[in-house]
């Protein structure tokens, strides 16, 4: 006779794998689990040993080590160890484990922990480490919700329902809803909508035919309501109202009437996409107005992460967005300047280049001028105009570049001949320190002007990049600079040498070393993409990584660049100014899980580069 | 189990006066004496020596809840054991009986176990199942957490039964913990009130002692999960002070 012990059921179910089991399962997991203590600084798992068990952290701290000694992981409450080696056909243990502090084991037979794996996907989905299915699961989740690419009509109201009895008089109608200023009121009698009165009925049905106004409302309200579902859609709403020709949707969530959708919500909402907002930066008139519409971008920005737009489709938007800006400023400035002299090209570089843009970013900018450029008679010119876009940006929440990349600096200021003369040295000639500066130029976009002068140096890149080995050996050795962490513990990021830290740069040690990485394998290949996920398909075709991996890398990218974006939506909902650091505890469990698992496979790929880009070596 | 009040019991002065640990032999002679034959049986299974290192020991966690703290008056209403060794707390291999004790169930002592009036009414006789549990403890040490309960508590229950006591060998882990916090005097008049020391004794109860080595609070007070608390706890007793080697002599009495 077996019994339960309530405590290790208890425990069970409140944490993350088990609660994917069935409750009957969860009771034989609860029935068969052993108990262990590790005094703190003690050996539990070393390598090689033969795997009979998996364990779970009941209290107290676990650290586990690669077979070379380097951390791998640091695990607290909760968290499990021994499953890579129980998966293994040789079974042997394959991550040594110590107790960091004192610590009580839950040990699960791995006979009992196999038949689980195989048997509960949503279990083996958690428990999963080495294979990235799970993180593919998550991405491709919001990937699918982003085709919807709408609002609920829940979503879009902006306040609840005004209501008023039918015996209210249409002057004291007319006087609440200027009162609350809305433009209409919905008639409620016994708890039910029974009719709603809008602005035009005041006029066309009171005021046009001289009716007493201590009338009541009843006997102008529209009785034939026309409604429409909280979860519905914004554009079914529309629809709704275009068929019916009305401007005014009580919205109704489990019968109750939850509040009237407009027309004038449904615009105000429209006017937060982003579409609008680059067409609304051309209609401005000079540098004043183009800095009024920083909070439409914002706005627009935290919608379309709310909306759980992709990474792609939020990074080109805001792209679109900042190239807008440039371009403006730089009509707006040769208005003010006259025409150039010569012709020009002004380039967006970095992210923008790239179209990854999030809400917080430098100005990165440059300018390739005709070849024909005479520094005397033109470069007063070219200066004014660039300092007259690098300030513009600056108002428009595009603070300067502090390494100084901006077309204010007249080394990056130069004609095309120079510019070709740049790439040929960095790329024939490399040095680790002198392409530590200029990697930004290699994610170049011609945004004004004349862009072919752009598209030429893009030529030359990939041809002269692509089999130079001596180049993406330092390109690949600047590219492994950046590491990501190891994960989290308690509300503490681990670093690969294990100590802790506060908050995590997702920017820094996340999208950063990623697109480093990504750009070498691209440059690599002659690949001509500017954007990360493009490089990636591009990376994929040409099958230089082992299989999968390119995929890993792409989920990767997204739910960093997610993280990040959902972090600056978030701050600036709150009031705060956006930055690109995070604190653990600022994460779900879910999150945190899944920042593991791409912080796992930026780990993995960096060190696939290091081996694949050494020095002299074939490609 | 039921502590606080008990921990001033004059312990163990009831139990038959015993050699010094020699348990091994005392099992021989009482084997012999022993006319019930359950018990018979569970004295032949015999003991291990005195000097058997831990590593060694069958061990046997085991916590009995109470109709209240008189031993003379209150009975057993439910029994946990789950085997151990140094190395593992076979959690998975416990057992836990609800049974009847014979004395009316208090009212207060229902909200403390929460074992409730028809749950032993439905429940058997400790003499049901006395062999089972004479059986499954054979050869084992146990492990308790202040042994002055479960011993009184056993005897007397079997003399009633069968007219006959119990010795029992037992590792205390309420007693390993004294010897650690209750060796040291009292500060004296003067540290008292001169230097302002306050005598503040160390709780040696089972759910301070688990916390000062790290292990998290259980909800006390179900013979398992205290059966389990007080196995966790030897465990890591033996990590922090002692060792696999260590003689049997050194923890039992």
């Amino acid at each position: 006779m077996e019994s339960e012990q309530l405590e290790v059921l208890d425990f069970l179910q409140r944490h993350l794998p088990f609660t994917a089991l069935p409750e009957d399962t969860l009771h034989e997991v609860a029935r068969a689990i052993d108990v262990r203590y590790f005094k703190a600084d003690s050996s539990i798992l070393t390598f090689g040993e033969p795997a009979h068990n998996w364990f779970i952290v009941r209290s107290g701290a676990v650290e586990i080590f690669r077979r070379d000694g380097t951390l791998y992981n640091r695990l607290t409450e909760g968290g499990h160890f021994g499953e890579a080696g129980l998966l293994q056909q040789r079974r042997q243990v394959r991550f040594p484990a110590h107790a960091l502090e004192d610590t009580l084991l839950y040990v699960l037979p791995g006979e009992m922990f196999i038949d689980l794996f195989e048997q509960h996907e949503a279990f083996a989905d958690l428990v999963e480490v080495e294979d990235h299915s799970r993180l593919r699961t998550v991405v491709s989740k919001s990937e699918q919700a982003n085709e919807l690419m709408s609002a609920s009509v829940e979503s879009l109201l902006v306040r609840g329902a005004v209501i008023a009895d039918p015996t209210l008089s249409v002057s004291a109608a007319a006087a609440r809803m200027t009162e609350e200023g809305v433009s209409s009121l919905l008639i409620i009698e016994a708890d039910a909508p029974v009719g709603i009165i809008t602005d035009r009925d005041i006029r066309t049905r009171a005021v046009a035919h001289s009716m007493a106004l201590d009338k009541p409302v009843r006997e102008i309200m529209t009785e034939q309501l026309v409604t429409v579902r909280h979860d519905h859609l914004a554009f079914e709403a529309m629809n709704i109202m275009m068929r019916n020709n009305v401007h005014h949707l009580p919205v109704l969530k489990h019968q109750q009437a939850i509040g009237v959708l407009s027309l004038s919500d449904i615009i105000r909402y429209e006017s937060r996409n982003s579409l609008f907002v680059v067409g609304r930066i051309f209609h401005q008139q000079n540098v004043d107005d183009l800095a009024a519409l920083t909070e439409e971008v914002q706005a627009s920005f935290v919608r379309m992460v709310r909306e759980d737009f992709s990474a792609k489709i939020i990074g080109s938007a805001m792209a679109a967005i900042g190239r807008s800006f440039k371009q403006r400023l730089l009509e707006l400035g040769e208005a003010e300047l006259g025409p150039p002299p010569i012709p020009y090209c002004f380039l967006a570089l970095g992210s923008m280049a790239r179209q990854e843009q999030l809400i917080v970013t430098d100005q990165d900018n440059a300018m390739i001028l005709d070849n024909r450029f005479d520094p005397v008679r033109h470069d007063a010119y070219f200066a004014a105009l660039a300092k007259f876009v690098s300030d513009g940006l600056a108002r428009c929440g595009y603070p300067y570049c502090t390494g100084e990349v901006m077309a204010t600096n007249p080394k990056w200021r130069q004609p095309l001949s120079v510019w070709q003369g740049y790439f040929k040295t960095w790329i024939e000639s490399p040095t680790a320190a002198s392409l530590l500066d200029s990697s930004i130029f290699f994610d170049l976009d011609g945004v004004h002007g004349r862009t072919e002068f752009a598209e030429t140096l893009r030529v030359l890149i990939a041809k002269t990049a692509k089999g130079n080995s001596r180049f993406l050996a330092s390109m690949a050795r600047n590219a492994l600079q950046r590491t990501p962490p190891i994960g989290f513990f308690k509300e503490f990021v681990v670093e690969p040498d294990g100590r802790h830290t506060r908050a995590i740069n997702l920017k820094r040690r996340g999208t950063a070393p990623l697109t480093d990485l990504i750009r070498v394998h691209a440059l690599a290949i002659g690949s001509r993409s500017r954007n990360s996920f493009d490089r990636v398909a591009d990376i994929i075709k040409a099958g230089i990584l082992p299989n999968g991996r390119g995929q890993d890398l792409h989920d990767a990218l997204e739910f960093i660049s997610m993280a990040r974006a959902r972090n600056h939506a978030n701050e600036i909902t709150s009031g705060q100014q956006a930055d690109n650091s995070i604190e653990p505890d600022m994460l779900s469990d879910f999150e945190r899980k899944s920042l593991r698992d791409a912080f796992l496979i930026l780990g993995n790929a960096q060190k696939f580069l290091k081996f694949r880009y050494q020095p002299g070596r074939l490609n | 189990m039921l502590h606080g009040g008990l921990l001033r019991l004059p312990t163990d002065n009831r139990i038959p006066a015993q050699g010094a640990c020699d348990w091994r032999g005392r099992f021989a002679v009482l084997a012999q004496q022993t006319k019930d034959e359950r018990l018979k049986a569970y004295y032949a299974a015999g003991m291990p020596a005195g000097n058997t290192p831990l590593k060694n020991v069958p061990l046997m966690a085991m916590d009995v809840e109470t109709t209240g703290l008189n031993p003379a008056k209150d009975g057993i209403v439910s029994v946990g054991i789950l085997p151990m060794s140094i190395d593992r707390i076979q959690s998975s291999a416990s057992r836990h009986w609800i049974v009847q004790p014979h004395v009316p169930l208090a009212d207060e002592s229902v909200t403390i176990h929460g074992i409730t009036h028809s749950q032993v009414a439905d429940a058997p006789e400790l003499a049901d199942i006395l062999g089972d549990l004479l059986h499954a403890i054979a050869g084992h040490v146990l492990v308790v957490h202040c042994r002055a309960i479960e011993r009184q508590f056993l005897n007397n229950a079997l003399t009633r039964l069968i007219h006959e006591p119990i010795e029992i060998p037992m590792i205390d882990t309420m007693e390993l913990e004294a010897r650690l916090h209750r060796n040291q005097p009292p500060p004296s008049w003067w540290d008292r009130v001169v230097r302002k020391k306050q005598y503040r004794p160390v709780s040696i109860r089972l759910a301070d002692s688990r916390k000062r080595y790290g292990l998290p609070f259980y909800k006390p007070h179900h013979a398992l999960t205290d059966a389990l608390a007080t196995a966790e706890l030897l465990q890591a007793q033996v990590a922090h002070r002692y060792s696999p080697e260590t003689p049997l002599d050194d923890l039992w009495c």
